[in-house]
């Protein structure tokens, strides 16, 4: 699903260049659940962005579901992002002013679907995350743990072939997290490639393969229990 | 298709920031209204004007003889001389870029009036000796009867046409003035019609006082054997009153021993130049009323402009998340566009409305008086037309660079932008 070689990535503010990420090989295959480990700075989420398209890169390969991504033009890019990846944030960055059903909906729009249909469709997801009785409340009248659920349902409604999350337990408590990692592996068991990036080891734990960044490299990868017991 | 979540989007900025919205709308209310105030009180100041000049022959000019500034062949200067009717005919003859010549004669004198006397009613009118061409030149509007005609220079009838002012004070109110008689100078004289001036202010009050009977008759009546007062000429459309003028006074010097370079012996008055020296100025005060309108609307305009701008930066995070899930560059152009066309095109219709509904007002309020310097000032469709197309091209201006700012920022960095 996701092959990198050689990834190279640097930003440059001013005259200073930051060299973040420093020869990167990864191979994530699809139906992975994984999770991307590492202290601040130390790249990870830079290379979530590069996965996600959100952001380019200065050297190296990078194929997304067979596809080479390479300086794509923002439009091509808005396709790929809304055809084949699903984004869940850590502050949730649901549309404050719409409500839950239409927070869902919102992909759905940009593929121009037609309004009642892709409400519907927004229904279906809700009812999967629990909590299609919410669906006409504004985001400011949920809880975290609602929120981020909605962001996933958002992430899905458009049937992405991997789901992003940056962060995406790091605003909630232990609980709510742990009750939206095991929404996580739901997805995943439905075949869907998961990759989270998070600092939180019992989290991460919670994957199949965690891979450790440090200072632009990968500094080890390896199997969790998890993974094993469906080995 | 209404996208209703465009809408829903537009409505809630606007509303999330009322009194922001209202004072960059008022910007933008206040430049339209502007300039619809001003361009409708600039026709009204031109309608005053051109209807005070009635439905006066543009191509025309007027001549009359003063005295002479210079010697000539044994003449001393200072000589006073008169035109005749023969220069009537040498003039016709001479020049055929002259399509209509009338000769006038001022019974009693330049500007003398003479008692008119009706039973027991009578008044003090200035009359003057005209011919039936006279109607193409300066028309006026008939009330009864008819105006002079060929017969009656031809007989040399004793036959008068009144003025309005006349017609009130020798006769009762409502009262068929035609075929009753009036006595000018002691002299019976049959009334054939009575007329209205087409001017408006004080140029309409004198016409309205002049009483004309037949060339002809005047200059028995009055013992002017071959005199003429002036002569108004109006030139082929397809010539310029200022080409003609010099010819004319060429061949009025010949008949009247003048020397060829004497302007001075003449009197003129060239309407046609009148005329383009008046649409001058009028296109200078529109051009000028345009600038300040323009200016105004900038003003508001880049109000507009601005407060998008911060709208967008508040929103950052917003279109980066929108972005990311999938958001076209050209859905965010377009999203913040159609919210400053909107805010655009509704503040500056209200503008609109507003300055024809107060144009339209004084309109009314103006209706029974006789402006001589202010008249019907109005706001025409065409004009509207232009203002809506302004209204709606500085909408897209106001959005452009305020929408080019948003999809600069990369989705990423607005994604991280702290709310």
């Amino acid at each position: 699903m996701v092959e990198i070689s050689g990834l190279h990535k640097s930003y440059i503010t001013g005259t200073n260049s930051l060299h973040v990420l420093k020869g990167i090989d990864l191979t994530i295959e699809a139906g992975e659940m994984v999770s991307i480990m590492g202290s601040s700075g130390s790249g990870k989420s830079t290379l979530l962005n590069v996965i996600g398209i959100l952001d380019g890169y200065d050297k190296g390969e990078y194929n997304l579901n067979g596809k080479v991504i390479r300086d794509l033009s923002e439009k091509q890019a808005a396709w790929y992002r809304n055809q084949m990846i699903g984004f869940v944030f850590q502050s949730f960055n649901l549309i404050s002013f719409k409500n839950a059903l239409e927070n869902v909906a919102l992909p759905l729009y940009y593929q121009k679907i037609p309004r009642r249909k892709r409400n519907k469709i927004a229904a279906e997801y809700l009812e999967k995350v629990g909590l299609l009785d919410w669906a006409t409340h504004l985001p400011s009248e949920l809880s975290g743990g609602q929120k981020q659920r909605i962001a996933i349902a958002r992430a899905l409604i458009s049937n992405p072939k991997v789901i992003l999350a940056d962060e995406p337990t790091g605003a909630l408590d232990t609980q709510t997290s742990y009750e939206v990692m095991e929404l996580f592996k739901e997805i995943n068991d439905s075949g869907i490639t998961m990759i989270i990036v998070t600092h939180e080891k019992d989290i991460s734990e919670r994957t199949k393969r965690i891979i450790h960044l440090k200072d632009g490299f990968i500094e080890k990868e390896y199997k969790t229990k998890l993974s094993l017991n469906y080995a | 298709m209404i996208d209703i979540d465009k809408w829903q989007e537009i409505f809630h900025t606007l509303r999330h920031n009322k009194l922001r919205t209202f004072l960059t709308a008022f910007g933008v209310f206040w430049g339209i209204f502007m300039l619809v105030i001003m361009l409708g009180a600039g026709t009204g100041l031109e309608n005053a004007v051109y209807s005070n000049m009635g439905d006066f022959a543009k191509n025309s000019m007027f001549i009359w003889a003063q005295k002479t500034t210079m010697p000539y062949k044994g003449f001393p200067r200072n000589r006073w001389y008169q035109f005749t009717y023969d220069d009537l005919h040498s003039l016709k003859r001479n020049i055929p870029e002259i399509d209509i010549i009338a000769p006038t004669v001022n019974g009693g004198g330049f500007r003398s009036s003479t008692l008119i006397v009706n039973g027991i009613r009578k008044g003090s009118f200035e009359v003057f000796g005209k011919v039936q061409e006279e109607d193409l030149i300066d028309p006026v509007d008939i009330e009864y009867g008819r105006f002079l005609n060929e017969f009656d220079l031809r007989e040399k009838r004793k036959v008068v046409v009144l003025g309005y002012r006349a017609y009130e004070e020798l006769f009762a109110k409502g009262e068929d003035p035609t075929n009753k008689f009036v006595r000018i100078n002691g002299i019976y004289f049959q009334v054939i019609g009575a007329f209205k001036s087409k001017h408006t202010g004080r140029w309409g009050e004198n016409q309205n006082s002049e009483v004309y009977i037949p060339f002809s008759t005047a200059q028995q009546v009055y013992n002017y054997a071959d005199k003429v007062d002036h002569f108004s000429i109006v030139v082929k459309p397809q010539y310029q009153v200022v080409d003609i003028e010099p010819k004319v006074m060429a061949i009025l010097a010949k008949n009247h021993n003048l020397h060829p370079d004497d302007k001075g012996a003449f009197g003129y008055n060239n309407v046609g130049e009148e005329f383009k020296k008046m649409n001058g100025l009028f296109l200078g005060i529109r051009g000028l009323i345009w600038i300040v309108g323009i200016g105004t609307l900038l003003a508001g305009i880049i109000g507009v402009s601005n407060i998008m701008l911060i709208i967008i930066r508040e929103r950052t995070s917003e279109f980066g998340i929108k972005r990311a899930i999938g958001a076209t560059p050209w859905k965010v152009i377009t999203t913040v566009i159609s919210e400053s066309l909107f805010l655009t095109i509704l503040a500056g219709n209200a503008g609109l409305m507003f300055g024809v509904f107060i144009i339209e007002m004084v309109n009314k309020a103006l209706q029974n008086s006789d402006g001589e310097m202010f008249q019907n000032p109005e706001v025409d469709f065409s004009l509207a037309i232009t203002a809506l197309c302004v209204i709606i091209f500085s909408g897209l201006l106001a959005g452009l660079i305020p929408s080019k700012r948003a999809v600069s920022i990369k989705p990423i960095e607005a994604i991280r932008t702290e709310n």
